[in-house]
């Protein structure tokens, strides 16, 4: 399915999407007056994030049937 | 208010002139409840908001990072305040979870960065990021059985069963690896011509089925940045390679802001 027209305001942006584009695009400040993580850091930490919480839901689906 | 220590999270940094988005949208919808504001320094503004160390220091982020609930309503709660500011003029997007310990550290990181900042701003105004996303469409339901056979083969499948299961099986894994070579050639032209109408693009890895919330595999994910004259003509474009390659389903996403080149020389398509 193509949508032609601008994402409406109202309309939820799939978390996948906008995780893509917060956690491996944007401008990266590293150095001493931040406390940010490190680059490949911070994704292996959203990642590892995202995969155990899936497989967690997919886990919990099973035991249900 | 109190005492509880506080830092500052970076949403977005802005031409001098620009202010934090105007009221009620964000206002108190900033990451961790709080109001936004702007620190100007370097003739750049950049967009940031108070946040509790306890929740947003760097231990703590480690922690709450692996709260996917949490990492999402962070994620929406910075978005939102980017997209307010994308409505108002060019706008360049900082990393999640870029905290500094001041005000005064903000001021410092526009003077050190102010080059590439101004760079990226002028790279991304009057152009706005769109996705695209192509999956393999969906398997045929029944894969030829009468071509099944390997070429040459007279013997009667049904008197050997065996065999005829071994051949429907290779056919149908035979039409599937096709499928999909088919799809990737698919998602390879339409990167092309998608690349053409844009001033850059990048390529993400495809998202798993899992969390794409579509079972069929992702053979594109990627973003491009266009100029806002040709984003007619880029939807467009979708919209014609949609119906030209059947072996993908085609969707579009956007538009952003420009989060995919903001970060230096490798968003730039020549890098691809």
């Amino acid at each position: 399915v193509t949508e032609l027209s601008p994402v409406v305001a109202d309309q939820r942006i799939a978390l996948v999407d906008l995780l893509d584009r917060v956690l491996a695009g944007g401008v990266v400040i590293a150095g001493e007056v931040t406390l940010s993580i490190a680059e490949v850091d911070l994704v292996t930490v959203s990642l590892r994030a995202l995969v155990t919480s899936v497989s967690a839901l997919i886990d919990t689906g099973e035991q249900n049937r | 208010m109190n005492n509880e220590a506080r830092c500052v999270w970076l949403y977005a940094v802005t031409p001098g002139g620009a202010g934090p988005p105007r009221e009620a949208a964000t206002d108190e919808h900033g990451v961790g409840g709080g109001r936004v504001r702007a620190v100007r320094a370097a003739g750049l503004t950049a967009i940031v908001g108070d946040v509790r160390e306890g929740e947003f220091g760097q231990a703590a982020l480690r922690r709450n990072l692996e709260d996917l609930d949490w990492l999402e309503r962070t994620a929406r709660a910075h978005h939102a305040v980017i997209e307010a500011m994308a409505v108002q003029g060019p706008v360049v997007p900082m990393r999640l979870a870029t905290v500094c310990s001041s005000d005064d550290s903000v001021a410092d990181t526009l003077r050190q960065r102010a080059d590439d900042l101004r760079e990226a701003l002028s790279r991304i105004t009057g152009r706005r990021e769109w996705g695209a996303k192509a999956y393999a469409a969906a398997e045929p339901a029944d894969p030829g059985a009468g071509a099944a056979g390997p070429p040459g083969d007279q013997e009667p499948a049904a008197r050997r069963p065996g065999t005829a299961y071994l051949q429907r099986r290779r056919a149908q894994l035979t039409s599937r690896t096709n499928a999909r070579q088919e799809a990737m050639a698919g998602a390879q032209a339409i990167h092309a011509e998608l690349s053409r109408l844009s001033v850059a693009a990048r390529l993400y890895p495809p998202q798993t089925p899992g969390l794409a919330e579509q079972p069929e595999p992702m053979v594109l994910n990627a973003a491009y940045l266009v100029a806002d004259e040709r984003a007619d003509q880029f939807a467009a474009a979708v919209n014609d390679l949609t119906g030209r390659h059947r072996s993908v389903r085609l969707g579009l996403t956007g538009p952003w802001p420009a989060y995919s080149f903001v970060g230096g020389p490798d968003t730039d398509k020549e890098r691809r």
